[in-house]
């Protein structure tokens, strides 16, 4: 597959980049229409987390798709897909500080501490923030095979937050369990193309 | 059916209005119940001329309080069980009363509810997750009926079921959790007179999701606790194990009650965000139910009987 210059560039990218802010702004306004239901600030939390994991799995799956079509393009989109998880993981972050904890730090020190699910979506942060920073392209340029080891930490982040998500829920592990699959199918696809690569010299990040 | 009112006040307080007490049946009409509710409630009486004296804290809204709700059985999310939960037959309904009693059987609802005085009772009701809410119920002391049944001196236990009818109760199909769902109290907390089975809530028939016909209503103790669509009572020698204790016993405990110095590992149990509210507020130890309750634990740790 391919998408004729300029149109790639004018037109499939930002439409990507568009429509990758849809969810915050249907949150925005489902929050000011007051349709988050009863506890609406436990809706911003869960939803802003779930599009953060969402888009660190689709930034992954940009990938194995572009080999599937063979559509080289679409590693171009990668980078933008990657922020964007930043940018929803950022959301979850703040709503968390901000409208669940109210910047009470006792509070926020004391979930940190004894409760392993907020334990592992802290760590999951922390460690999005050096991909984020190091995401421009002068970067990659500057800590060369450095930066292609820090970028593998991108395979690490799903499955923290998967546990971090799947260490919330009561009972009902439907969820998790999908995003799980979906990552399994990543780690596989990504498998399969390096034992290939040893016999055709193919690339798989 | 005589009509009394007992308010276990709620003391601590925030912001209060009594306006909004006042309010409440106008609120009622507003979502369109108004002249329906004094016609065709059999359960429930209707609020008409109640005094508007004890209220301290706001009441949370009808359409939280029945859009907003925790039965696994219709589904995990809090909107399902409004969403799902119409399947419920609730006519004709029966409570299999069992164990150690001189008057087991198969009570019809009808018969349990004859002769019960239906009073309104505004509890705060708390669940693990971390949000509260203030609900006004109706319904009778549980004590009042158990005493019905004549439990037996080896009656040191209750047990609560509810209804089990996968074709109706859809999410009894999955595994979320061991059906029916089963909870229970020590006889000395089931006896005590806080403690309700609720038949409506804002003066009006308990609505499906919130447990209908019958519910069990434990203001002190952690939400699951209060069992919903009671089907069956056992008065048991030995302590039971409730669905939650089985699902995870390091997290659910027997007592589940609400106390801010016991952690748990999923939810801040030291504040809680009332519904309605942004801010977190405290956490009362038993829920703000202390003074009513807190004897039936004396010397025991509530940190290894959580």
């Amino acid at each position: 597959m391919y998408i004729k210059e300029p149109y790639f560039t004018k037109v499939f990218k930002p439409f990507i980049f568009v429509l990758a802010l849809v969810p915050v702004f249907i949150l925005a306004w489902s929050f000011y229409s007051k349709n988050l239901g009863a506890n609406p600030l436990e809706a911003m939390t869960h939803q802003t987390g779930d599009w953060a994991l969402r888009f660190l799995l689709i930034s992954l799956l940009v990938s194995p798709l572009k080999r599937l079509l063979g559509w080289n393009q679409l590693t171009r989109c990668r980078r933008i897909l990657g922020l964007y998880a930043f940018f929803y993981a950022s959301l979850h972050f703040i709503t968390y500080l901000w409208l669940d904890q109210f910047f009470v730090w006792e509070d926020i020190l004391h979930d940190i501490v004894n409760r392993p699910f907020i334990t592992v979506g802290m760590l999951a942060y922390l460690l999005l923030i050096p991909l984020a920073i190091t995401s421009a392209k002068f970067m990659i340029r500057l800590l060369k095979k450095k930066w292609i080891q820090l970028h593998k930490l991108a395979y690490v982040l799903p499955i923290l937050g998967i546990v971090h998500y799947w260490w919330l829920v009561k009972s009902n592990i439907y969820e998790p369990v999908l995003y799980a699959v979906i990552l399994l199918i990543i780690f596989i696809a990504r498998f399969i193309c390096t034992l290939k690569k040893n016999t055709i010299g193919q690339t798989c990040e | 059916m005589k009509i009394t009112k007992t308010n276990y006040a709620l003391k601590e307080s925030e912001v209060t209005e009594e306006s909004l007490y006042l309010d409440r049946r106008q609120f009622i009409k507003k979502l369109g119940y108004g002249t329906v509710l004094l016609g065709t409630s059999i359960i429930t009486p209707s609020l008409a001329k109640k005094s508007t004296k004890s209220l301290k804290e706001e009441l949370t809204d009808y359409k939280s309080i029945t859009q907003y709700n925790n039965f696994y059985e219709f589904g995990t999310n809090k909107l399902a069980p409004y969403e799902n939960a119409h399947t419920l037959k609730t006519t004709p309904w029966n409570i299999i009363v069992e164990g150690e009693c001189e008057k087991p059987g198969n009570y019809s609802l009808e018969k349990i509810l004859k002769g019960m005085t239906i009073e309104e009772r505004i509890y705060r009701f708390r669940c693990v997750e971390g949000w509260s809410m203030v609900i006004p119920w109706n319904g009778f002391s549980l004590a009042s009926l158990l005493k019905r049944f004549q439990p037996t001196s080896k009656a040191k236990y209750v047990y609560f079921e509810t209804l089990h009818d996968p074709e109706n109760m859809p999410n009894q199909q999955q595994d979320h959790l061991e059906w029916p769902y089963i909870e229970g109290l020590r006889i000395d907390e089931a006896m005590n007179p806080l403690t309700l089975l609720a038949t409506g809530l804002y003066g009006k028939d308990l609505p499906n999701q919130n447990g209908a016909p019958l519910r069990l209503v434990v203001p002190w103790k952690y939400g699951f606790k209060s069992i919903k669509s009671i089907a069956k009572i056992r008065f048991l020698e030995t302590q039971l194990e409730s669905s939650w204790q089985k699902a995870n016993k390091v997290e659910y405990g027997f007592y589940s009650n609400v106390n801010p110095n016991v952690n748990h590992p999923r939810w801040s149990q030291s504040r809680e965000r009332r519904i309605g509210k942004y801010r977190k507020r405290k956490t009362l130890m038993f829920n703000g139910y202390a003074e009513e309750v807190a004897h039936l634990y004396k010397g025991m740790d509530l940190k290894q009987n959580y």
